[in-house]
């Protein structure tokens, strides 16, 4: 069934504003995906159809598209998509018994939503994170250096509507869908929530202020293999 | 004891509102600017070229003569993409810069504009980093509110716009030529190459690519000019950069340092290999990179001393593995992410990486009859690989040899011993973060 004629009028104006954006229209197909997976969860055949209306291209087309990247889900999505990364650092560092917990924990295997519909459990590729493994994502936000049982706490939160907070992010989680709206351009105003730089992201700065090395400004001393002259 | 550690980029990321406009301009933002707005654009490109800067993304192209090869006056809309699609395994730079101060990404993007004559800018962020996509779009805001970006910025007559793009999750879009494809809305594989984006990228018009780090070192080389940067770091390569350090160690995080900076020193300095373990083998640039192993301590990390090792200094990746890791494991783990990444456009990737992987999970199996069909099944993945690199369409698949080839030359006896007692003969608990708490 296509989309209805309320939420059409409800997206018309954002999807207008996201093809605005580029010099040809079919660079915004990947917002616009973002958008429809915002509406539905997941990309579904009406999201493919309507990215298609909007932008001229066949549906076969956008099919094509939506099936190479791996964040648009082909199937509903729960409330919070947990992403646990065994890419080798993190697997070597617990991802992987984090994993086997959590699939124990749940009753899921890897893809699976539970019958509540509030978690969807995957495994993930390197999340850009290695400083902080092993690292869960949660809708995409980082949850840093966890361990089976703080990974077991944070999925029983999220399913109980504890609040649940991001170790470098927003103040409060997001829902799936409304992290996908985030992607297609539209900010929740949440941006300056949260200190995001955790405590590896200030390792080398701060031994550096110990050690009274603050450069600032062309007048540093001499570098270790160069430095200012 | 002489500075190691030159926190540029980062100097102020330990400030709670440092990703605003606010703090930035308060540590001297936004001053590149205008000194940039008052030269011609040659001169932007000329600066950027005595600076000598190399690009940040892992290949190391020198950024002013990228810039330098966009045609000029010829009619097209010129274009810079930012690649803010940091997705090599080991690589976690780009994602807290942008966290902590986009505002440097955002006055670099308008100079390289400037210089190579675009009045437009797509920052391409992968999907999976949902608030730095929310701080991109802040700082975008910001800059545009306080007309740094827009039509005629700070009277010059100069207009700029920038677009931020999230991804959807292909770690092949972090090759330049597939981002542009994925920025068009393609299903994102590797172009073919010449012709090169310089004369044909976004919409076969002359574009940049450059990666996060590398734009947002621009504003420092356009405020203290190209000799101060060009101080730092080794005779070829010029000036400072972010060394990641990840693994087991007792303090992993982001190390601002010349390039030069010996993983030795970097360790001395924060606290070494996790207490009670040992160095085994080490990444210098990402999982793409060739391994290292103990005796490379001490090779200056810059783009000539790591490559006459054996390696590559990449995005200065630095992950580390005790004794306790299984490296069969480990390289048999990268090569599924680049079985999972691999576009499938052409068959030495996309075929290889399944059979590489198959090996590899033999391998780790310990199924093999004797050693000598276990040496066999060695000679045969070496023997895929060289069939890979070099045939590939774009460096994804040069990249599956790395590990693999590397970790064979150093470990080979590991490889055997996984035959001999047929299965791994390491605990995976004991190489966990929280090994040592559940041990009490």
């Amino acid at each position: 069934m296509a989309f209805s004629e309320e939420a059409r009028s409800r997206l018309a104006p954002r999807a207008a504003e996201i093809i605005g954006r580029y010099p040809r229209s079919r660079s915004a197909l990947l917002p616009l995906l973002h958008l429809v997976q915002s509406e539905e969860g997941y990309v579904s055949a009406d999201g493919i159809a309507y990215c298609a209306e909007q932008l001229g291209l066949t549906e076969a087309d956008v099919t094509g598209v939506v099936s190479f990247y791996t964040m648009y889900a082909r199937k509903p999505v729960g409330d919070y998509h947990v992403g646990v990364c065994t890419t080798a650092l993190c697997a070597v560092m617990g991802g992987d018994a984090i994993f086997a917990d959590l699939q124990e924990h749940l009753g899921l295997g890897n893809g699976e939503t539970t019958a509540d519909r509030k978690v969807t459990l995957e495994h993930i590729e390197c999340n850009a994170a290695c400083d902080y493994a092993p690292v869960v994502m949660v809708n995409w936000e980082f949850f840093d250096n966890q361990t089976p049982q703080s990974a077991r706490d944070l999925v029983d939160g999220l399913r109980t509507g504890a609040e649940v907070k991001p170790t470098r992010g927003a103040s409060r989680l997001c829902t799936w869908k409304q992290a996908a709206a985030i992607l297609a351009g539209f900010s929740d105003g949440q941006a300056a929530e949260g200190h995001t730089a955790g405590p590896a992201t200030l390792a080398g700065l701060r031994i550096a202020k110990e050690q009274g090395w603050t450069p600032d400004g062309g007048s540093s001393p001499q570098a270790g293999t160069g430095g200012r002259q | 004891m002489s500075t190691i550690l030159t926190p540029e980029l980062s100097a102020h990321w330990d400030e709670p509102d440092s990703f605003t406009l606010a703090a930035y301009k308060r540590a001297g933002g936004y001053q590149a600017l205008p000194k940039a707005l008052a030269m011609s654009p040659d001169q932007v490109i000329q600066t950027l070229k005595d600076s000598a800067l190399r690009g940040r993304g892992g290949a190391g192209f020198p950024t002013g003569n990228k810039w330098g090869f966009i045609p000029q006056g010829d009619g097209k809309p010129h274009y810079l993409v930012v690649n803010a699609d940091e997705s090599e395994p080991g690589a976690c730079k780009d994602v807290p810069t942008m966290l902590a101060n986009p505002q440097a990404l955002i006055e670099g993007a308008i100079i390289t504009c400037y210089a190579i004559r675009a009045a437009e800018a797509f920052i391409y962020v992968r999907g999976e980093v949902l608030h730095v996509a929310r701080r991109l779009h802040l700082a975008v805001a910001e800059a545009r509110e306080a007309g740094y970006l827009g039509d005629n910025i700070l009277g010059s007559g100069v207009s700029v716009r920038i677009v931020v793009h999230s991804g959807a999750g292909a770690y092949i879009c972090g090759e330049e030529t597939a981002m542009l494809d994925s920025l068009e809305g393609l299903r994102g594989q590797p172009r073919l190459k010449p012709p090169f984006p310089a004369i044909e990228g976004l919409y076969a018009c002359p574009t940049v690519v450059n990666n996060v780090e590398s734009i947002a070192s621009v504003p420092y080389i356009l405020k203290y000019g190209a000799a101060d940067f060009a101080a730092f770091g080794t005779e070829r390569s010029k000036g400072f950069g972010l060394f990641s350090l990840s693994g087991h160690v007792t303090t992993p995080g982001q190390y601002e340092a010349p390039f030069g900076t010996t993983l030795r020193e970097i360790l001395d300095l924060s606290g070494g290999i996790r207490a009670g373990h040992w160095l085994k083998f080490w990444t210098p640039g990402g999982s793409s990179t060739p391994l290292f192993t103990e005796q490379h301590l001490d090779v200056p990390l810059d783009f000539e001393s790591v490559a006459a090792a054996g390696s590559m200094v990449g995005t200065r990746s630095l992950q580390i593995f005790d004794e306790t890791t299984c490296v069969v494991r480990v390289v048999l783990r990268w090569c599924q992410f680049y079985e999972h990444e691999s576009c499938g456009k052409c068959t030495p990737c996309r075929e290889g990486s399944y059979w590489v992987v198959q090996l590899l999970e033999r391998l780790e199996r310990g199924d093999a009859a004797s050693a000598d069909d276990t040496e066999a099944q060695l000679d045969k993945l070496l023997d895929i690989c060289d069939n890979i690199t070099g045939r590939a369409f774009c460096a994804l698949g040069d990249s599956i040899q790395a590990p693999v080839a590397s970790s064979i030359k150093y470990f080979r006896d590991e490889y055997i011993e996984h035959q001999r007692i047929g299965g791994c003969p390491f605990d995976p608990a004991a190489s966990t973060l929280f090994a040592l708490e559940s041990a009490r």
